[in-house]
């Protein structure tokens, strides 16, 4: 029987779900690295048992974690499993180690807050993302805002270095939660890459930001999310800072999709697994407050790609709710009645069997959430 | 010949180390910062980058140090540690630098 395993990562630790395919009796594990802050966990397509996590701290920097055996038990890459070290067996403590690629990049700064240039420094790494064919190959998105890859399994990270040398770089700018990439880079908009990474080009056109200089600026745009169905790859849906909008050429071109939403400010967005033309947003009050709007927690669908939204509101609070759902906290699972996932700041993952018509939470009082991922497991 | 330093960890650390709250490492030459540090990352070096920068060397910014009631955090990493560091009376100890929830 079909099983899912949803990977969470909160500010306080990891905690895994799983449940079979009925998806309504949950068993939860965790915390995993108590203490921890954990931006991101995600399996590999091509060996669910393999997952990559990312932990960090302000006080202790970055440190990358792998399970072999569905997230039972971990180890930093290149530390065998139940191992510290020693003799013989000594890993060589470079999985954390992010370094930017200053010979073929030879970028030093950034454009800081303030507009001046500020030199670039690893800071953590947002979002993993192992390769669809590869258990040993996965991408980091950081801030400050670079793309690292490992074909080791996570031992070792090299820059891709074409995303920050391909030209504007100096005119990046942090957004507020710092300048980091996860499927864009955050304040300077969505780029695209055609040949596996070594080159790339902003993908921009169509976007409007008001609160930039020239609202239809090549960068310099506030992207939150992007998602797509992997059965049409060329449509792409985006949460914008504020506007969702959706591109049919692979991002050479963008519309605006926000239609009859209440708010089109928000972080998550994501597409049915079956349906390409089913897409969810969570919209949130404003940038000023980010919380959802009129204290309720509504999940908004739109069967027609855009524009017509629907509330979702079944088993979810409807008054005196605050939480924010941050742009990596949604997912979908590929079962035949496809299940969605959130997770929101006040520390609640909910979960609908049946594609957004009614929810439930299968956790209420976690630290709050910081990513959800899930996978469906044969 | 080697000395033995003894090294307290904050608790972060212990976890990613597996280990308890203080280590015991062996340092040759003479004991400063660096070496105990350059010590503590070989047996231990899953702590690379967690106490130091990977590439630079210098103390990460919320981390302090140390010894006989004495912020070292601020000496030259090549001074050398006090005697009872030296002499194992005394370990050198590796503390976050603020409260933090």
């Amino acid at each position: 029987m079909s099983k899912v395993r949803v990977l969470v990562g909160t500010r306080k630790g990891a905690f895994i779900l799983t449940a079979d395919g009925k998806r309504d009796k949950w068993e939860v594990s965790g915390p995993h690295f108590a203490g921890w802050e954990l931006y991101h966990l995600k399996g590999s397509p091509a060996d669910p048992n393999r997952i990559y996590a990312s932990q960090t701290s302000g006080w202790f920097g970055q440190v990358i974690q792998r399970s072999d055996d569905g997230g039972k038990t971990w180890h930093q890459p290149g530390t065998p499993p139940g191992e510290t070290t020693g003799p013989g067996g000594a890993p060589k403590g470079e999985s954390n180690k992010f370094v930017y690629d200053t010979a073929a990049a030879p970028l030093t700064t950034h454009q800081f807050y303030d507009g001046t240039q500020h030199p670039w420094e690893f800071k953590r790494v947002w979002h993993l993302e192992p390769s669809l064919t590869d258990p040993d190959t996965v991408y980091a998105g950081v801030e400050d805002a670079a793309l690292f890859r490992s074909t080791d399994g996570g031992k070792n990270w090299k820059e891709l270095p074409g995303l920050r040398g391909h030209g504007t770089g100096p005119k990046w700018q942090p957004g507020a939660g710092g300048m980091c990439l996860h499927t864009i880079i955050s304040a300077a908009g969505a780029f695209r890459s055609d040949d596996g990474g070594k080159t790339w080009k902003p993908i921009n056109k169509g976007l409007y930001s008001k609160y930039i200089p020239n609202p239809t600026a090549e960068i310099g745009h506030c992207v939150h999310h992007v998602a797509m169905n992997p059965k049409r790859p060329g449509v792409l849906f985006m949460q914008k800072h504020w506007d969702v909008m959706r591109s049919d050429d692979a991002g050479d071109q963008w519309t605006k999709i926000s239609g009859n939403l209440p708010t089109d400010f928000g972080f998550v967005i994501d597409v049915h697994s079956h349906e390409p033309e089913t897409i969810y947003v969570i919209p949130i009050k404003s940038d000023g407050e980010h919380y959802v709007h009129e204290g309720k927690l509504r999940v908004f669908r739109s069967k027609t790609g855009g524009n017509e939204w629907e509330p979702l509101t079944k088993g979810l609070p409807q008054e005196n709710c605050y939480v924010n759902v941050l742009r990596d906290a949604m997912a979908v699972d590929t079962l035949d009645k496809c299940g969605l996932y959130f997770g929101t700041t006040g520390g609640q993952v909910y979960m609908s069997p049946n594609a957004g018509d009614s929810w439930s939470p299968i956790v209420r009082d976690l630290p709050a959430v910081l990513s959800v991922e899930v996978q469906t497991l044969a | 010949m080697p000395v033995n330093i003894r090294v307290e960890l904050p608790q972060h650390l212990r976890t990613l180390a597996h280990v308890g709250h203080e280590v015991e490492i062996q340092v040759e030459g003479p004991v400063t910062q660096r070496s105990v540090l350059d010590a503590v990352e070989s047996a231990y070096p899953m702590l690379k980058g967690a106490i130091r920068d990977h590439v630079t060397k210098e103390r990460r910014a919320f981390l302090r140090f140390f010894a006989c009631q004495e912020d070292l955090t601020h000496e030259s990493p090549d001074a050398p540690l006090p005697d009872a560091v030296i002499s194992g009376k005394e370990p050198f100890l590796i503390i976050g630098a603020i409260a933090g929830g």
